[in-house]
């Protein structure tokens, strides 16, 4: 069978699977549509908050990203892991004890105030709407690769599926249906990374193949040789890196608070039914990531070791099919500048003539390394199982925000259940539907707008949540004031350094780039701001009333275990 | 009247447990998450130059903190956590 029947078949069943849980497990009340009716074990909650936070970018993107950034990629495999320590251990275990249905709940709650919960609502919806527009994205990049469909029919095709689950099972049949797509994920990222690892270096761990010697017989290390191609090429050595220490530090930094701030992740441990679930299932979705964290820098170091090897210097006319494939997507373009017939890859952009896109090295790479075509259609199942699942979760959040943050709690208190859950449908439809249409027509900032959701989600709900547990004097005023300081600053940031909008437009920002304070790019600047969100909540709680004795006491109550009812929305 | 003395004792008494719980669980929170901060942190950025000179197989060590080892002991740090807060849980009678 060749790959297009196989990617049928695989993308059919896997499909098959989704909708069929989707149907068993649908969600009859608003508690089952929120938090899966709060009995999710440790063991499913994790495998789902796996694929939840794993999206098309971390399957797609990222280990094409490393293996052009090398050393500094480090920031997201670093970023997007380390801040589950913080997650498991300052966040989750006390957001389940307090158990309510969602971030902003918490927010209101524990600061007395609709001001800062629908400062949480308008945070919560930012962030997940800049990326589900990235999901749908990617999903149509698949489908449009593998099935040869254009990419706004892959985005269509892509909503349907979503929104059939999404809205039918809500957090029940999301959680479920995550499970299995981590499952699909999970295999279709290691299958290949394994074929490659014992092609290249004869170890089958591709963690341990990428510090091998590789097994042409030279006993030369795989880093070493790659180092050796990477300056041959004038490009900087693989293993150093060319931002400085103190960005990489504060990218590192702004990605590991944004991942513990980010509400689809918070809001999957209220799934569990005890405090102590909470923090194993952090542990165990940790494990799960880390599976395919770890691989993807094996997979970034023998993908660009195989693509230097088989294009550099080489005839054009001889290149393999898979060159063919990807330059017809646009993602791969060969311009002869020299007009020699050869293709001169190197880090002199006048002289360079093969621009790759980051997301060809997972997608191509089996390709690449001729394996056989059900590996390659696997490849495309996976991707989309990613994507799915991610976006999935993102609705939930921007539906539950909508329906429950602001409908039930703020503008209509009265609401039956019943109704609150048809809302919630609602919502979760109208969310879909602007989804698929930033998927159709992508705005040409989404690359940028997912780093400002990161620095947002540090900005704003970290120090909000981790003072309203650890400091129990913490008030309405410095929180609010925090919040808003903090993502004000982020924005601000954001608009003159990414955007440029304060100095003429894009085209002003090479320039720019020495006036970044302390040498710090936007991408890290989340840090920044989250300092500065604590400093202010700080500061000005000591010049404002002392919260009630009331709200005191459900501080000292979620720090105690035990007795955490089920969640509740009341 | 001895019955009131009896539930504030009772009240007193909860109190100065879950502040003890608390102590304990910020203590285990400041050294794990110490251990966190340097693997990453400092092994992987900061002092990165200087470990890249020792080299295990084909990785410099800085490198492999970077991209490897830090992640790994991510893991780690949780499951311990997890199992502390278990005992110490039980310990205070707050398992269920």
């Amino acid at each position: 069978m060749d790959v297009q029947t196989w990617t049928y078949l695989l993308v059919g069943i896997t499909f098959a699977i989704y909708i069929g849980i989707a149907i068993w497990s649908r969600a009859g009340s608003t508690k089952e549509f929120y938090v899966a009716g709060g009995g999710v074990s440790p063991l499913a909650n994790g495998l789902a908050t796996a694929a939840d936070w794993m999206s098309a970018a971390s399957f797609i993107s990222m280990a094409g990203l490393i293996s052009f950034m090398g050393y500094d990629g480090s920031v997201y495999l670093m970023g997007w892991t380390g801040g589950y320590v913080l997650l498991a251990l300052l966040l989750a275990p006390y957001l389940r004890k307090f158990g309510k249905f969602t971030v902003p709940d918490f927010i209101g709650d524990r600061y007395y105030s609709d001001t800062a919960r629908i400062v949480a609502v308008i945070c919560a919806l930012i962030v997940s709407f800049t990326y589900v527009a990235g999901q749908m994205r990617g999903v149509g990049v698949v489908f449009s690769r593998f099935l040869e469909v254009d990419i706004n029919t892959g985005v269509i095709i892509g909503m349907v599926i979503v929104l059939f689950y999404a809205v039918l099972g809500g957090m029940k049949g999301i959680t479920y249906t995550q499970v299995a797509q981590y499952c699909v994920l999970i295999f279709a990222f290691m299958v290949p990374a394994i074929f490659i690892s014992i092609q290249m270096t004869g170890n089958p761990i591709p963690q341990l193949g990428m510090g091998s010697q590789l097994n042409d017989g030279s006993g030369i290390y795989l880093l070493d040789k790659l180092n050796g191609l990477s300056t041959e090429l004038g490009f900087a050595e693989y293993t150093d890196g060319k931002k400085s220490m103190t960005d990489v530090f504060m990218i590192t930094l702004a990605l590991m608070v944004g991942t513990a701030g980010l509400p689809h992740v918070i809001v999957r441990f209220f799934t569990v039914k005890r405090v102590k679930d909470a923090r194993k299932s952090a542990g165990l979705a940790l494990l799960f990531i880390a599976i395919l964290y770890t691989t993807a820098p094996a997979v970034a170091v023998f993908a660009k070791t195989n693509l230097i090897n088989t294009v550099s210097n080489q005839e054009y006319a001889k290149m393999p099919e898979w060159f063919k494939n990807w330059e017809t997507t646009g993602l791969l373009t060969f311009d002869d500048k020299n007009n020699d017939g050869k293709i001169q890859y190197v880090a002199n952009k006048q002289v360079n003539e093969l621009t790759i896109d980051n997301d060809i090295m997972v997608l191509a790479n089996p390709e690449i390394a001729d394996l056989p075509a059900w590996v390659i259609a696997l490849v495309a199942a996976g991707g989309l199982a990613a994507a799915l699942s991610t976006a999935a979760g993102l609705l939930l959040v921007i539906s539950s925000s909508v329906s429950h943050d602001l409908i039930k709690k703020v503008f209509v208190p009265t609401i039956s259940d019943k109704g609150e859950l048809w809302v919630a449908r609602g919502a979760a439809t109208v969310a879909v539907i602007i989804a698929g249409y930033f998927g159709i027509n992508p705005p040409g900032f989404v690359a940028a707008v997912v780093a400002l959701a990161f620095g947002l989600a540090a900005a704003s709900f970290f120090p909000a949540i981790v003072l309203g547990i650890f400091y129990k004097k913490m008030n309405k005023e410095g929180a609010i004031a925090g919040m808003v300081v903090g993502i004000s600053l982020m924005l601000f940031y954001m608009l003159k350094f990414k955007f440029g909008i304060f100095d003429g437009g894009k085209e002003a920002l090479p320039g720019l780039e020495k006036d970044w304070w302390f040498g710090i790019s936007p991408e890290g600047f989340g840090s920044v701001a989250m300092l500065v969100n604590f400093i202010v909540s700080i500061v000005i709680m000591q010049f404002t009333p002392t919260p009630p004795e009331n709200v005191q006491e459900i501080v000292e109550d979620i720090r105690i275990p035990s007795g955490a009812k089920e969640a509740t929305g009341h | 009247m001895s019955s009131i003395n009896q539930h504030q004792f009772e009240d007193v008494r909860e109190t100065k447990k879950a502040t003890a719980y608390w102590k304990e669980n910020v203590r285990y929170l400041l050294i794990l998450l110490a251990i966190w901060f340097i693997v990453s942190y400092g092994a992987g950025i900061l002092f990165k130059d200087a470990l890249n000179e020792i080299k295990i197989g084909g990785f410099e060590l800085g490198f492999w903190f970077a991209q490897q080892g830090a992640i790994y002991v991510f893991v780690i740090l949780i499951f311990v956590y997890v199992r502390l807060m278990n005992k110490l849980d039980k310990k205070y009678g707050y398992n269920e």
